[in-house]
């Protein structure tokens, strides 16, 4: 298997080499002919990986491809570690971009800068591969780097416009914020444990939650929970949690096919699978995990509220993709691992479906992103608006959706949760529900139902998008409606990650309610005992009567509540406060170092002022040298008397 | 190989070659040079002096390659070892050889070369000869320092070294030239004359010039703590480190590119390797007693400089403090040392500081040279070095601009390049030492990314800014090539740090063997 492991990895990456540096050889055909079969191939080989892993039941790999460097005493390598939360990670990778892979063909087809799209992705889907098939720290972090870069590479895909190099750099740079934690957590990690591998690591867990670290001197903190915390500031960072989640929204710079793939489907995800990775280190963590709980929480909830404001369609979704990593981060903190990579999985399928669905209406408008100039779009796009629609539903939980079931388990999990913090957290997830509907459906209605707000222009063009792009639509909606049918016993309630996830008895929520599991048909009239389908109802029904039945009554409550509304927005004003605060009080600080420290202390008074002490010192000398003989002489016994005198006292 | 027949021909060694072959050469550029200025002849005079320099300066890359390849690494004693009487009366010799320090650092030196020597290839219009010969007879006096284990023989090379560099800035240098090279010599200068000061001291006391009898000589706190500080002085000017950084960035403006590249790959690891050579395992009491200083200077220049950085407005200016930034951590990786050893009770990491600086040294040296190149292509196209002159480069120069855009990357630690490698170690080594440490050291994650990045943005990225911008023609194929050959040495080093870490790992662990072992007890 090691050679299958090996060629997963490569093949897209020497895919993108040959697309981005013989792009002008191969041409537009032969660029995503070569990036196609690259990541075709190893999508195909992932499910070998999957079924030997899960089917098969083949034990868990653990290997070194090579060693990176011995340092004191310290052997870094490179290796992968496949069990079943890897394997399962790199089928969702691999299916969602070979899907984007296709559908860019469609999206970019007169775009000049063709074949260094399909070389960013093909890179991207190398980067991840090496993410999530990590077996120790530093690989981890090269993966986690390489992801961040070809984002803020894709970002910044269309370089010329102002918007899209601001936002890339902000992207970069938040998430510079995240791995400035994360890289303080693996230094500590190493420190406490001496190594850098999974394994070792791992297996020191127990001893390591005992070990304590005075951060401030005098106040010993548990090392695991520095550690975790630290960790979790760089799954803030990648994953996009308040408050680091500001680059997310400003992303959608990008072309939309790596929206899908890159800001939705995988890499922000990173976050929330590198939390699962360390569960046995996180589950040592009380406290870590309450933080873990909170803010996916808080994340999940009030980016909601701003998906309700949002006028472009693709910030719509961005905004939701926000608080669906809130939920699936919420998941984590309470302990239930399990249920945050399974709605990571389902999420993957129906938010890369929403997001490529988004992108097919973009094409048919003409780039206009505005959905109060949409309306009634369902005819047109017969295909892009029923695709649309079971993503829709499976994101907002309607019953028997693979979102449902991803959804409703964590939300069950963390209303089951013992730790400090679950009560708010259950409260925010269950507004959320209804908050998701209402922003969905309203981007739903807007978009496909109601009046035809376009120009006769655009509508003179309107059509279907063609095949490559709804081939893929297609083939995503598939896994939104139905995935979660087969696999919510094995991965969520059943020992589908066995090993790979570890849950101590005391905190196992899922363990818990797996007892009352009784296959799907029974969770789903189970969860109508419970508020969330209806809240989800809610919602829809909300969003149907403000914007279609009575479109006057949205803006009557938007004027009411003006003050709420501007605060929206602003998105809280965290972009302000960044801007104004963070960014701007750098540069003063920089050019006060600069100007006032630099050119005035160092400079103007040491350097300039000794080569002024120097000038005077000539002046002085140059007094002495009288050129009478009987100066030198005399200076000359003066000096010899010091001498001796110093000597002599000295000895 | 080539170099052990001359070697068994001449009777002489591989360092030798290594020093004398490029000034030799300097010196026959110089003769050739001055025959071929005369009046009515000029033209194609230039072209035989740079095929002559890129001949010797690729000569010696090649004669330095067994250096690397027949170097064992499992033994931190010198090799390569010549030992020849030369001052009798003094005891001075013309002692040369090489360990995992120096070994690396000749071959940095030996590699860049040739390709400054391309990067002045036709850009150079006035005394070519003079020019090129400039440089390779600092290529000699640069192996020169790095070779020398006699310390009167190191100081001659040492002082040497500037004068080749003030010419370059002096006369092929920009508009305020003059200014930048007085500062740059009266910091050197004043820093090296401590330096004598002290090597006399130690001769005196050991009655041997021998770095290595230094090394062994038992001293008492008073006597290290001043040597110490002449040798920081000395050192610190050359890193350079706050407050003594001023000269660099004016002297990088000043300087033509090569002059850049030289200055920032190699030049300012000198003040390092004095570090690595002299201060740490002669004075390793007083470096102990004085770390809080190293470690205050070094984290200063990692959080202000990097602030710094941020706010300039010319290139060269940003990356001239942008190395100084990093060269912080090569500093506060030599001397985290006592600090682990003091919290964690254990040697564990200490010898990882010292790696970890050791690569942060000659990553920059390949980075920073690396830098300076791509803002040479666009000086030489442009001539200007300011932000605000460009914007939208890629538009005109894609392959350039991809050029450019990894290399900023690289600066600002990407795993997977070379600059990733030292400031990993580092962290991982300082975080023993302390979280606050570790904490000030790793915000260059984000400092790092925002003056690199955000240059790259208002340079590269965008629509075309003017018509200067529009007019610009793709990087040519020899600019390309320097390019190329530097970005596999990053990403070589990035990707696969193994050989170098284990040409080093013996010298490194005697090194930290040698600061955790007090001198005073023979010290009377």
């Amino acid at each position: 298997m090691e050679r299958i492991y090996l060629a997963i990895v490569l093949c897209p990456l020497i895919a993108a080499l040959v697309a981005g540096l013989f792009g002008r050889q191969i041409g537009r055909a032969g660029a995503h002919t070569v990036t196609i079969l690259g990541v075709g191939a190893s999508f195909i080989l992932s499910l070998l990986v999957l079924k030997d892993q899960w089917l098969d039941g083949a034990a868990a790999y653990n290997g070194t491809v090579y060693t990176w460097a011995v340092v004191d005493g310290v052997t870094m390598n490179v290796g992968f570690l496949v069990d079943r939360l890897t394997a399962l990670m790199m089928v969702v990778v691999t299916s969602v971009s070979l899907m984007v892979h296709v559908y860019t063909i469609g999206y970019m087809h007169d775009d000049p800068g063709y074949q260094r799209f399909f070389s960013y992705i093909s890179l991207f889907t190398f980067a991840m591969l090496t993410l999530v098939m990590a077996n120790n720290f530093l690989q981890l972090f090269f993966g986690w780097e390489a992801v961040g870069l070809v984002s803020y590479l894709l970002i910044g895909f269309w370089y010329t416009r102002p918007t899209a190099i601001v936002a890339n750099l902000k992207a970069f740079l938040v998430n510079r914020v995240g791995d400035f934690g994360f890289l303080l957590g693996i230094a500590l990690i190493l420190m406490a444990t001496g190594s850098l591998d999974y394994a070792t690591v791992f297996a020191s867990a127990p001893e390591m939650s005992t070990q304590t670290i005075e951060v401030w001197s005098g106040v010993p903190w548990s090392v695991m929970t520095v550690a975790c915390l630290l960790l979790f500031v760089g799954a803030m960072g990648k994953s996009a949690q308040m408050p680091l989640h500001v680059w997310l929204p400003d992303s959608m710079e990008g072309p939309t096919p790596i929206s899908a793939l890159i800001h939705a489907a995988t890499m922000v995800t990173a976050g929330v699978f590198m939390v699962a990775r360390m569960s046995p280190l996180f589950e040592y963590s009380e406290t870590a995990l309450s933080v873990v709980l909170v803010i996916g929480a808080t994340t999940a909830l009030f980016t909601g509220f701003l998906g309700v404001v949002q006028n472009d369609i693709k910030r719509v979704v961005a905004y939701s993709t926000l608080s669906q990593l809130g939920y699936m981060t919420a998941a984590l903190g309470a302990s239930a691992y399990a249920a945050g990579v399974f709605h990571l999985m389902t999420h993957a399928f129906f938010k890369a479906l929403l997001f490529l669905a988004a992108g097919s209406v973009i094409v048919a408008m003409h780039h206009e992103q505005d959905i109060r100039k949409m309306g009634g779009l369902r005819k047109y796009l017969p295909i892009t608006w029923l695709t649309c629609l079971i993503g829709t539903l499976s994101l907002i939980g309607l019953p028997g959706f693979s979102g449902f079931f991803s959804k409703d388990a964590l939300i069950e999990a963390v209303g089951h949760a013992h730790r400090a913090g679950a009560t708010y957290a259950w409260w925010c997830l269950l507004i959320g529900v209804f908050v998701t509907a209402l922003y969905s459906f309203r981007m739903y209605f807007l978009v496909f139902h109601g009046p035809e707000r376009l120009d006769a222009e655009t509508k003179a063009h309107l059509h279907e998008s063609p095949w490559v792009i709804t081939l893929p639509l297609v083939l995503l909606a598939i896994p939104s409606a139905i995935i979660g049918w087969p696999t919510i016993a094995p991965v969520v309630f059943g020992d589908y990650f066995g090993s790979a996830i570890m849950v101590l008895e005391r905190n196992d929520v899922l363990g818990e309610l797996a007892g009352e599991f009784d296959g799907p048909w029974a969770y789903i009239l189970h969860a109508f005992s419970a508020p969330v389908p209806y809240l989800a109802f809610a919602g829809a029904l909300t969003a149907w009567y403000l914007y279609l039945r009575n479109p006057g009554l949205a803006e009557t409550v938007r004027l009411r509540f003006r003050w709420l509304h501007t605060l929206l927005m602003n998105k809280y004003y965290f972009d302000d406060f960044n801007d104004k605060v963070l960014a701007r009080g750098s540069r003063g600080l920089g050019n006060l170092f600069w100007q006032l420290g630099d050119v005035l202390v160092i400079d103007g008074g040491f350097v300039n002022g000794s080569a002024r002490l120097v000038g005077w010192a000539a002046q002085v000398s140059r007094q002495l040298q009288s050129g009478y003989l009987y100066h030198y002489a005399f200076a000359m016994i003066i000096g010899l008397a010091v001498l001796v005198g110093w000597l002599l006292l000295g000895a | 190989m080539g170099s052990s027949m001359i070697e068994s021909a001449l009777g002489i060694g591989t360092l030798s070659i290594l020093v004398w072959l490029p000034i030799l050469g300097g010196l026959l550029l110089l003769v050739l040079g001055r025959s071929e200025n005369r009046p009515g002849e000029k033209g194609s005079g230039g072209r035989l002096d740079r095929w002559v320099a890129l001949a010797v300066s690729v000569l010696t890359f090649v004669l330095s390659v067994p250096l690397w390849t027949q170097f064992d690494s499992s033994t931190a004693t010198m090799q390569f070892v010549e030992r020849l009487p030369w001052i009798r009366t003094f005891n001075v010799e013309y002692y040369l050889g090489v360990d995992g320090f120096s070994m690396p650092l000749i071959l940095l030196t030996t590699f860049l070369t040739p390709i400054v020597v391309l990067a002045g290839w036709q850009v150079i219009e006035k005394r070519t000869a003079q020019y090129f010969a400039a440089f390779l007879i600092l290529e000699g006096l640069m192996i020169g320092v790095f070779a020398a284990l006699d310390a009167l023989l190191f100081y001659v090379f040492w002082e040497a070294m500037l004068i080749p560099m003030f010419i370059i800035i002096g006369v092929w240098g920009g508009e305020r030239r003059v200014y930048a090279t007085m500062k740059f010599f009266l910091y050197t200068f004043l820093g090296s004359v401590f330096m004598l000061v002290a090597l006399i001291y130690l001769y005196l006391k050991s009655g041997s010039y021998s770095i290595l009898d230094f090394q062994n000589l038992p001293l008492t706190l008073t006597e290290q703590i001043l040597i110490f500080l002449a040798f920081l002085f000395a050192f610190a000017v050359k890193v350079p480190m706050w407050p003594v950084h001023t000269w660099l960035p004016d002297a990088h403006v000043e300087a033509p590119t090569g002059g850049s590249v030289i200055l920032a790959a190699v030049l300012l690891k000198m003040g390092g390797y004095g570090f690595i050579r002299f201060s740490l395992p002669i004075t390793p009491d007083a470096s102990s007693e004085l770390d809080w200083l190293m470690i205050s200077l070094s984290l200063v220049a990692v959080v202000y400089i990097g602030l710094v950085a941020l706010v300039q407005k010319d290139m060269k200016k940003l990356i001239a403090y942008s190395s100084i930034a990093h060269m912080g951590f090569v500093t506060l990786g030599f001397f985290v040392g006592w600090q682990i050893l003091e919290r964690t009770g254990t040697t564990a990491g200490i010898a990882m500081g010292l790696s970890g600086g050791m690569f942060q040294m000659i990553s920059h040296g390949f980075i920073s040279g690396a830098l300076f190149l791509c803002v040479g292509v666009l000086y030489d196209r442009l001539h200007s070095r300011q932000i605000a002159d460009y914007g939208g480069v890629v538009n005109t120069m894609p392959r350039f601009a991809a050029f450019m855009v990894l290399f900023a990357l690289a600066n600002a630690g990407l795993p997977g390049t070379s600059g990733f490698v030292g400031e990993f170690l580092v962290i991982l080594a300082v975080f023993k030492a302390g979280f606050w440490y570790a904490f000030l050291a790793a915000t260059t994650l984000i400092l790092g990314a925002a003056y690199t990045l955000w240059m790259v943005k208002r340079v590269v990225f965008g629509a075309v800014a003017n018509e200067g911008v529009a007019g610009l023609s793709d990087a040519s194929g020899r600019e390309l090539l320097i390019l190329a050959l530097v970005a596999a040495g990053v990403l070589g080093l990035g990707l696969w740090p193994a050989p170098l870490a284990d040409v080093m790992a013996a010298s490194v662990d005697h090194l930290a063997l040698q600061i955790t072992q007090s001198k005073l007890a023979g010290a009377l």
